[in-house]
């Protein structure tokens, strides 16, 4: 991989937070991301995938430079990014956008969808005012929305065409990087997909380099050139979409993929337990509680994500690496 | 817990001293005392000898000092008036106040609380509508206004009841009932309120479609809940009991501790304003810790932090 | 054999706007059913309006029944015996779907007491046992915590406990699993699954993932805009939706395997209520629509045996093979 086809480089990403047990108990470090790594390459979408408590919206923040990590740095278009709430985290604000899961949240209530969109054009200084109101037609055109939804307020539209306006809003500056946080978790089936192929046509419109993040492999892979699947703070798996989905190694994406309800689904591998809180981090390796495949190197030793040595499959797991002991399995 | 009281009664000090400073500033800076008390055509000398007779002369911060320090030795001053120990003037007069107020406060619950929450389970009724109107009108028009009204209707026109002073209980009737209304009206909007927020929650469609009668529901599913916020306007009328009736109590010459501080501000007798006053904070802010405790009590989430609190 | 419950001509109206407009459905004993459909079809509200759960401004119609029971416009004190009894909910969001100042015990037992005269003792003993019987751990210690202690899982299945006090031979699930971890989700309906075989329960699971339902139910009825437009086994709709609403659910869903395809997005939005097409109410979305779609709305048309669809396009056999991609 050439070095400049990268957008976004983040490296051993660490983010922790301070968590009081009870009203008066003591206070606990909770490490929300711990130690992740990724890249993010110039008009490809990486998936990011796990349940809640896993980390993947803060670690959303931390790339783009939302929050400052505790530990590791991020990358730009090879330049560190810059401390957030600087001047120049904010011009490069036009270069990287977010898209969250409420769209309506996301909207400003007492101003009409036209006046958003163009926000970001008079923020940046991007063309002069009277060329704004072309910008904002032409993108509300390109995410299907009419001139007149343009003059309407959030509260006005459908959660669909709301999403669509904060697409049609973060794309107003032509970044070379979006951020979608659970973008289509909270619409309806049929707008899922009307939303999921607008983000496809932007990417190959606009050559955008995204991070998606969902808990739906399905939408996942219906959108992303690579997985990375996360549990509690790390990633344990990555790789191609259809590789991970077809063929996972890790134990917890194994289950994740077996979890996806289909019509005729048998011999479905269904996890104890519930998923433990970043404050409740088990030793060694976090999964190795829930964990069929586990052996006792497992809740000592943290695994370390690396290829495996058959196909290369990067994967965090003694077990799928083949490294674990030759010791009896624990129960 | 210890941790909880003691950062609750660190406050409540703060708050009292900062009420005490506040009024002992504001009557030192609003008109001179000895000459209000003496009178206008006293000579000045015996003016001047009644402001050192009681230290009036001395600048104000090291009256202020003077002032803590005796406070600690439990001397809380002296009438500037009659010369008797401002606590035992202030004291003696509670019993009266109370005569007033606990009954007030009797009907602010006894009616306000059932009003609300018999508006909440008819919303939009009319019933609902007429009960709110009252509500509004209750609280809107001012204690003296409502006072004045009463003693016209009942003690001036029909003559049933008297209009002022403490002679029987009968003179209570009218007092009280100004008291309450105003307190019942508040309570009975802010109810409803609290009501109707948690008769909107999911789990009293779990509880109906588990089969329990409506009327179970409201009382042992939503008030519990509804209670938690209404909690916190009656620890206010619970504070206010001992000065709460200042109004009342001068529209009806009623020889409680609200008349005496609006005597003792007018004749700046600054030993007694400062004592009810910090009787007064003293109370509110011990019914405001009563209040953060009861919250503990009626609402499990307060005690121990949720589980999976994930930064997702 | 007669159907355990069976819904005839049912319609609700809120305000003048109608949110159901005519279901007929019936669900035999033990069945497990779907109900699909996006938000505003309807699919909750068939349930909430069958147990006298909406508010008093609902308007309601049609009938009914339980094994022969009606219970629309049932008295106060017959619906109270059926809901919980014979049959129970339980809904999208478990923690806020608990009461959070009774223990979650306390809750349970109220259900016991109300459906089994069980009370005391005998009823914590009960409650421990569902406990068990759902999978929650450390059950006697946990009659005795409170929903927000819980997880949101855990507090599902302390919902299905509670739902399950009352021994009811239907248990409406609605969205149980939408606010839950995908893992979570699979573990649930695990348990409804196994529950359903145990107690010979008849299960109707509202959802909007079509492969939640289709893995659970074993027939599936597809809503649109208040009505039911597409019922068949569950096989038999996936293999040949007659429906061009479900042919365009189906194509809307990211596939798992295969080749990647642009999603065949259905365009437009649902109608809203107080602008209701005139005829077929999916008519201006689809892409078969004929004239006569918008003049009234279709009869149910009989693809197959069990398959019906409301559908002008479904009862012209000739077209039936043309399945969109």
């Amino acid at each position: 991989m050439r070095q400049d086809a990268s957008l976004l480089r983040a490296e051993g990403l660490v983010r922790r937070y301070t968590m009081r047990r009870g009203v008066l108990g003591r206070a606990v470090d909770v490490r929300a991301v711990d130690g992740v790594t990724l890249t993010i390459e110039r008009g490809r979408t990486l998936g990011l995938v796990g349940e809640s408590g896993c980390g993947k919206s803060t670690t959303g923040r931390l790339v783009l430079g939302l929050e400052a990590p505790d530990a590791g740095h991020v990358a730009f278009d090879g330049k560190p990014m810059p401390p957030p709430d600087t001047p120049a985290w904010r011009s490069l604000r036009a270069q990287m956008q977010m898209v969250f899961q409420d769209p309506l949240g996301a909207l400003d209530r007492r101003l009409t969808i036209s006046e958003q969109v163009a926000e970001p054009l008079a923020i940046h200084r991007i063309g002069s005012t009277s060329d704004h109101a072309e910008r904002v037609a032409e993108l509300l055109h390109s995410v299907g929305l009419r001139a007149d939804q343009g003059a309407r307020y959030p509260h006005e539209l459908s959660g669909g065409q709301r999403q669509r306006a904060v697409l049609a809003r973060a794309l107003a500056t032509n970044p070379a990087f979006l951020v979608c946080d659970e973008p289509i978790s909270a619409l309806d089936v049929s707008i899922q997909a009307q939303v999921m192929n607008l983000l496809l046509d932007a990417q190959e419109r606009l050559g955008l380099g995204m991070l998606f993040i969902s808990h739906d492999l399905r939408a996942v892979r219906q959108v992303s050139h690579r997985i990375a699947v996360m549990y509690l703070g790390r990633i344990v798996e990555e790789g191609e979409p259809d590789a991970v989905l077809q063929n996972p190694a890790h134990p917890y994406a194994q289950a994740l993929v077996s979890a996806i309800p289909q019509p005729g689904k048998t011999g479905r591998i269904v996890l104890q337990g519930d998923p433990p809180s970043p404050a409740n981090r088990p030793s060694g390796c976090a999964f190795h509680p829930r964990c069929a495949a586990a052996v006792p190197r497992c809740a000592v030793d943290a695994p370390i994500l690396k290829p495996r040595a058959e196909d290369g499959r990067l994967v965090a797991c003694h077990v799928a690496q083949g490294e674990a002991d030759t010791l009896a399995r624990a129960a | 817990m210890l941790r909880f009281f003691a950062t609750r009664l660190f406050r409540a000090g703060i708050t009292i001293i900062m009420v005490v400073t506040f009024a002992f500033v504001v009557l030192r800076l609003s008109g001179d005392p000895a000459q209000i008390i003496m009178g206008a055509d006293a000579p000045p000398e015996a003016v001047d000898a009644f402001r050192i007779a009681w230290g009036l002369d001395q600048p104000v911060w090291l009256q202020y000092l003077h002032y803590f320090g005796a406070i600690f030795s439990g001397d809380l001053g002296r009438s500037m008036r009659d010369g008797r120990e401002a606590i035992v003037l202030v004291t003696e007069r509670i019993p009266a106040t109370l005569a007033l107020t606990l009954p007030a406060l009797a009907i602010k619950l006894c009616l306000g609380i059932p009003a609300g929450i018999y508006a909440a389970l008819h919303r939009n009724a009319p019933i609902d509508r007429v009960l709110m109107i009252m509500a509004v009108a209750g609280f809107t028009v001012p204690s003296f206004v409502l006072g004045l009204i009463l003693v016209l209707v009942f003690a001036v026109q029909l003559g049933w009841l008297p209009s002022g002073g403490q002679e029987s209980w009968r003179h209570a009737i009218l007092p009280v009932v100004t008291l309450g209304i105003g307190g019942a009206a508040v309570l009975a909007r802010f109810t409803r309120s609290a009501m109707l927020e948690v008769l909107g929650q999911p789990y009293i469609r779990t509880a109906s479609a588990k089969g329990v009668s409506w009327r179970d529901v409201v009382w042992g599913h939503a008030l519990p809940n509804a209670a938690i916020p209404t909690v916190t306007i009656v620890g206010f009328m619970v504070g206010s009991l001992i000065a709460g009736a200042v109004v009342v109590e001068s529209v009806f010459s009623w020889p409680g501790v609200g008349r005496l501080l609006v005597v003792a501000v007018a004749n700046r007798d600054l030993a007694v304003v400062q004592c009810i006053l910090l009787l007064v904070a003293m109370t509110m802010v011990t019914a405001n810790l009563v209040v953060d405790l009861l919250y503990g009590v009626l609402d499990p989430r307060l005690r121990s932090a949720p589980r999976g609190a994930g930064a997702g | 054999m007669a159907p355990l419950v069976a819904l005839h001509g049912l319609k609700v109206s809120f305000a003048g706007q109608p949110a159901l407009r005519g279901i007929d459905l019936s669900i035999a004993p033990g069945e497990a059913l779907g109900l699909v459909g996006e938000s505003g079809c309807g699919k909750s509200v068939t349930w909430l309006a069958a147990l006298g759960l909406l508010p008093g401004k609902a308007r309601i119609e049609g009938s009914v029944t339980l094994a022969g029971l009606e219970l629309i416009g049932a008295p106060a004190n017959v619906l109270e015996r059926v809901r919980g009894g014979r049959i129970a909910m339980i809904f999208q969001d478990p923690a806020s779907s608990l009461n959070p100042v009774h223990r979650v015990g306390k809750q349970i037992c109220e259900a016991l007491r109300l459906h089994r005269g069980l009370t005391g003792a005998a009823a914590r003993a009960e409650a421990k046992r569902l406990f068990d019987l759902v999978g929650i751990p450390d059950a006697a210690q946990r009659l005795d915590s409170y929903p927000h202690e819980f997880s949101g899982g855990q507090n599902q299945r302390a919902m299905i406990a509670m739902a399950l006090a009352g021994q009811p031979e239907l248990l409406v699930a609605d969205e149980p699993t939408t606010a839950l971890d995908v893992t979570i989700q699979a573990q649930i309906l695990e348990l409804l699954q196994s529950l359903r075989r145990e107690f010979g329960m008849a299960l109707v699971l509202v959802s909007h993932d079509l492969g939640v339902v289709a893995e659970t139910c074993e027939r599936v009825c597809v809503m649109y805009a208040g009505r039911i437009v597409e019922e068949a086994p569950v096989a038999q709709l996936f293999a040949a939706p007659a429906h061009p609403y479900t042919r365009g659910l189906l194509g809307a869903l990211p596939p798992i395997t295969g080749p990647r395809r642009r999603l065949a997005a259905i365009p437009g939005g649902v109608p809203e209520p107080w602008a209701m097409p005139p005829g077929c109410a999916f008519a201006p979305r689809c892409g078969e629509r004929f004239a006569a779609c918008d003049v009234g709305t279709p009869a149910d048309a009989h693809p197959a045996p069990g398959h019906r669809a409301a559908c002008l396009r479904a009862a012209t056999p000739q077209m039936a093979d043309t399945v969109m991609a």
